[in-house]
């Protein structure tokens, strides 16, 4: 491989080139990351920076408007009673909730995130999840989470797979595009290396673990699998592409594991919201309780900070 | 003398080296006399090039014999058993000829041809016996295996012509070593016909060569040659052990001193033997997906 | 924010802020004396010599340097505690003592970790995960040995040898004394230590942790000294075995001493491993690989994987990943959770290591460091890579012991095997491929007593470790390690 950029980034890919990757590599390298040690200062700037990484989501076939307001109201308004907080990255909604987000959102900086594509499943025509991207952009979403078909690609159609995530991304026109690869459901590592180099080839802006549906959710190990592959990538065509974990990282501990398993492998470029998110609901309130604890000296009891 | 004698014709002992029966290439000989000081034999007194030759031959010859299937090893030792015990009248007379009683002699014969099945058959075992399965701590798949040491210099024991050798080296060579043999300086005609039964045996050439000569000139090679992995004697005394082991030092070649063994007895007959010219390797591999 | 040619961008950004290990629980006294027959005595020598921290160039404590008759004092409690007690001792009760020193360990593991760090410059995340853990397992492992013998030489009944002298390297000082002092034991002899003279302090830790345990005294000896001590008990006449881990140099004086006598003794030397990197390998495990090969202790390891063999057609894209992983590596001081690379053990292995540097440049070798900053004080190398050298090099065929890589390329597998095995060494390799029959030829290929497929420098009690060829003579850890500390009677 050659420092220049020699690929074309948008081209089908060469999917007997994609390394393999050893799981045991794998969970000694995380065990790495996570043996890292990060205080004070370094601990201090880590909390914020997760905080503007936050993709506040909420995903639930009972969310209402006012559901969805409480969190925009989260968004920003993280903790009032702290000031000089950042705000989250974006919330993330389904479709028919981005109008609310819109409206409860106006006049912030705050980008408003909105699955599609026939979420969590995916097992809907091609048509219907066009259908469904091109509502919710139309609604007033700048990004879109879409579901690769898992079905087709364990059926080994993987250029059905490419396909689709290239209509999709037609269609989303500006808004950015995260592709969700559901890494619970692909089952080995070399599959999700594989899903994130045909993710990325196809026109993601990110590549995204998991709907947060199925469990396992992120892991570490899924996202080194996928940060390695957008570094491979970026190596290849010199195009950045974005990483979200989502699902799962519920604490300020682990979130520092992820940036710095960010650092570690992409570098200081990635280590900002336009390439980095944490896909999360209940991630930001202990972030929170971590940062008054490093400001006051003492532990903190939930009750203090507003669930939404 | 009788008109209707038959005059004997006498074997010429030559060495043994990449399955082929050369003379030495110093052209030194010495006569081998019975008790009544008669010749019996211009036995060849092979030189340091000799030696050298005959690790040149050992190292080729060991990749291949090591990379051998077990079964087929085992098969080759019997058949040397078998081609011996063919042949055991000629090795009890040419022992008795060496000074050996008749009952000795052929007590000696059987026994070596025992030993060599006894080793024929541990050919596709010793290594279920020694080898083992690490239960390591971490997700990985971890074991040990025997592996051959590679080129065994052997210094036959002086006090047997035919068992000390035949004792020494079937354990090296069931293990997928080849060697380089020193024979019985006092009795090395059984040594000689020993390299004739191996070489109509299917040993591969340079397995096993068979040297005849002195001690005192050779044991100084044996211990010294940086290609030699191993160098494995009996019988020598300690002075010259000690000399054996600090010029074995150089390359850290394995010593394996074999005091006081009674080659007759069954206990001079072990895996423990093959286990001495043996490796331990230890394989690691990760267990996932 | 794309950086030039696509490169990554390691340095500035966020940082980590020091975490230092606390030393707090760490007691250490001013001056220690000659551990002999179960209590800590002054040298007949008189002298006593500095142990440094070689992160700080500052003297931790002043330690005795045993003379010959301090050997002498030592061996005669080795020898009385082995006629009088411990072989004498039901093998079950030997193996309760043994399991007890384990969990003494695994109490004090904290202490016994920073003090490695301190004596050694090794970081404290190796002392505290490899290294302390480590050490207690074999101890753990070998105390049920004890009373099982019988189990490990079918055929055999297995006698123990009487007083085994041991001298070990300056490298993994705890765990090396754990790996002689656990199998000889085990298998009921006793046993007199020599720690290097560097890294003292954790064997005489370890002498406290013995008497804490109780041990019959004289059964574990521990004179502090240099090359002279080490040689008073290759020589002493009361000792059977002698275990020695180290040079190759010194193991060949080791055993041109020993020739003539009936001691038995096992070797653990020198090495210059090939990691093998095909190009069908876990490319980006691969990497880690090389990282934990070579750069693990600072590369003072005798089975570092110090020659990377990687196949030409994925070479580049190796070496540029190796650099990028590099970058990440943190130098410094060991004590700080972060260090990834500690201090060189002493100056003497630092000067040996900077004349390699030379010499690999001078041999047109080129080389690539990382840009990481130093501290002023202590002796540091930053991780090292050379490129463009050739099997005839020195930096490919000398054991360097250090952070410093040498990296050829290879077209096909039998020139990888050819190469791998062209040296007098044998002590451990390295083959990373995603072709099962592959590893098995490669593994069965390569001349040497440790084969790590697909994984590298991973040590366990059970598994048996050794080298061919000039890497030693006999095996430590596992069943096989019991072999080095038993007579089994007639051969």
């Amino acid at each position: 491989m050659s420092l220049a950029v020699i690929d074309n980034p948008f081209t089908y890919p060469d999917l007997s080139r994609v390394p393999a990757v050893d799981e045991v590599g794998i969970n000694e390298r995380v065990a790495r990351f996570q043996s890292r040690s990060i205080k004070t200062d370094s601990k201090m700037a880590a909390l914020r920076l997760v905080l503007s990484m936050i993709d506040l989501t909420t995903l639930e076939g009972q969310d209402t408007p006012g559901k969805v307001r409480q969190l925009c109201q989260k968004a920003i308004h993280l903790h009032d009673a702290m000031p000089g907080l950042p705000h989250v990255a974006a919330v993330c909604v389904y479709p028919n909730m981005v109008a609310v987000a819109k409206e409860a959102l106006a006049g912030h900086d705050i980008n408003i995130a909105s699955v599609a594509t026939a979420f969590p499943s995916g097992m809907s025509s091609r048509e219907i999840k066009l259908e469904d991207t091109r509502m919710a952009v139309a609604a007033g979403a700048n990004e879109i989470d879409m579901v690769i078909s898992r079905g087709a690609f364990l059926a080994g159609d993987y250029r059905y797979v490419f396909d689709e995530i290239v209509a999709v991304k037609d269609a989303c026109g500006d808004a950015h595009l995260k592709v969700i690869l559901e890494t619970g459901e692909l089952g080995t590592l070399d599959r999700v290396r594989r899903a994130s180099v045909l993710a990325m080839h196809a026109g993601a802006d990110f590549i995204k673990t998991s709907t947060g549906k199925i469990q396992p959710a992120a892991t570490m190990q899924v996202t080194l699998v996928m940060l390695q592959a957008i570094r491979d990538y970026y190596r290849a065509t010199g195009r950045m592409v974005g990483m979200k974990p989502a699902g799962g990282i519920s604490t300020a501990k682990l979130a520092i594991h992820y940036l710095v398993m960010l650092r570690e492998t992409l570098g200081n470029a990635w280590m900002t919201p336009e390439w980095f998110r944490f896909g999360a609901s209940s991630l930001a309130n202990d972030v929170l309780m971590q940062i008054m604890k490093q400001t006051t000296g003492r532990y903190q009891s939930a009750d203090y900070f507003s669930k939404d | 003398m009788a008109a209707n004698e038959r005059i004997a014709v006498a074997k010429t002992y030559k060495i043994y080296i990449d399955g082929k029966f050369p003379r030495t290439e110093s052209g030194r000989y010495f006569p081998l006399k019975d008790k009544r000081g008669k010749v019996l034999a211009n036995v060849c007194r092979s030189s340091r090039k000799d030696f050298r030759n005959a690790v040149v031959a050992a190292r080729k010859a060991q990749g291949a014999w090591a990379g051998a299937s077990a079964y087929l090893r085992g098969q080759i030792l019997y058949r040397i058993a078998e081609m011996l015990e063919g042949r055991s009248a000629q090795f009890v007379d040419e022992l008795v000829l060496q000074g050996t009683t008749r009952a000795r002699a052929r007590r000696e014969v059987e026994t070596a041809i025992d030993r060599l099945i006894y080793y024929a058959g541990w050919s596709d075992k010793y290594q279920q016996v020694f080898s083992s399965v690490n239960p390591v701590a971490s997700s990985h798949f971890n074991f040990s295996v025997l592996e051959p040491t590679g080129v065994v210099a052997i210094i036959a024991p002086d006090d047997s012509g035919l068992i000390g050798l035949v004792s020494n080296v079937a354990p090296a060579i069931v293990g997928g070593n080849t060697c380089v043999v020193l024979a019985s300086e006092t009795s090395p005609l059984s040594a000689v016909s020993f390299a004739e039964v191996l070489h109509a045996s299917d040993v591969p050439a340079g397995v096993v060569n068979i040297l005849t000569g002195f001690r005192s000139e050779l044991v100084g090679q044996f211990a010294s040659h940086m290609d030699v992995n191993a160098v494995a004697f009996a019988g020598l005394d300690r002075k010259v052990a000690g000399t054996v082991q600090s010029q074995a030092a150089e390359n850290l070649k394995r010593v394996i001193a074999r005091a006081g063994v009674d080659w007759m007895k069954s206990d001079a007959e072990s895996p423990y033997f093959i286990r001495d010219t043996q490796e331990v390797k230890t394989t690691w591999h990760p267990i996932g997906t | 924010m794309a950086t030039p040619e696509n490169k990554l961008a390691f340095d500035g950004g966020w940082e980590y802020d020091p975490a230092p290990e606390s030393t707090d629980h760490v007691s250490l006294k001013k001056r220690y004396g000659l551990f002999i027959g179960g209590e800590f005595t002054a040298p007949q020598s008189g002298r006593y010599f500095d142990t440094i921290n070689p992160a700080t160039e500052e003297a931790l404590a002043r330690v005795a340097d045993a003379g010959e008759a301090d050997v002498d004092r030592a061996v005669r409690a080795a020898r009385k505690a082995y006629s009088e007690r411990w072989s004498r001792m039901r093998p079950k009760e030997r193996g309760k003592y043994i399991y007890r020193i384990a969990r003494i360990l695994q109490e004090r593991a904290r202490e016994f970790a920073a003090i490695e760090s301190l004596d050694g410059g090794k970081p404290i995340r190796e002392s505290r995960d490899v290294d302390i853990p480590l050490a207690a397992a074999h101890f753990f492992y070998y105390a049920g040995w004890a009373d099982k013998l019988d189990y490990a030489f079918p055929g055999r009944r297995a006698r123990p040898l009487g007083v085994a002298g041991q001298v070990i390297p300056w490298n993994f000082p705890l765990l090396m004394a754990a790996w002689k002092i656990a199998p000889a034991l085990a298998c009921g002899n006793t046993v007199v230590l020599k720690p290097a003279e560097t890294t003292p302090l954790t064997a005489l830790k370890l002498a406290e942790v013995i008497a804490d345990a109780d041990l019959p005294p004289g059964v574990v000896n521990i004179v502090t000294g240099a090359g002279k001590t080490g040689a008073a008990i290759v020589e002493h006449k009361g000792v059977n075995k002698i275990a020695f881990t180290g040079s190759t140099q010194v193991g060949r004086l080791i055993m041109r001493a020993l020739a003539g006598t009936p001691k038995k003794y096992t070797l653990e030397l020198g090495g210059k491993a090939a990691n093998i990197i095909f190009a069908d390998a876990a490319i980006d495990q691969a990497v880690e690989g090389i990282v934990n090969g070579i750069f693990f202790n600072q590369g003072h390891v005798c089975c570092a994987g110090s020659r990377l063999l990687v196949q030409e057609s994925v070479a580049d894209e190796v070496i540029e990943k190796l650099k990028d992983r590099m970058q990440t590596l943190i130098v410094g001081d060991p004590l700080d959770k972060n260090t990834d690379i500690g201090a060189i053990n002493s100056r003497m292995q630092l000067d040996k290591i900077a004349s390699y540097l030379k010499v690999g440049e001078q041999e047109g070798g080129a080389m690539f460091q990382t840009a990481c900053r130093l501290p002023k004080k202590g002796y540091w190398c930053p991780p090292t890579i050379f490129t463009g050298v050739a099997q005839s090099n020195r930096v490919v065929q000398e054991e360097i012991f250090g952070p410093v890589l040498a990296i050829q390329t290879f077209r096909d597998f039998d020139e990888a095997l050819a190469k791998a095995n062209n040296t007098p060494y044998g002590l451990s390799g390295g083959v990373w491929t995603d072709k099962g029959a592959k590893i098995f030829r490669m593994t069965s290929g390569i001349r040497a007593g440790v084969i790590w497929a697909n994984t590298f420098n991973k040590f366990d009690p059970t598994a048996p470790f050794g080298g061919y060829k000039e890497s030693g003579v006999g095996r430590e850890g596992g069943l096989h390690g019991l072999d080095a500390y038993v007579d089994l009677g007639a051969r």
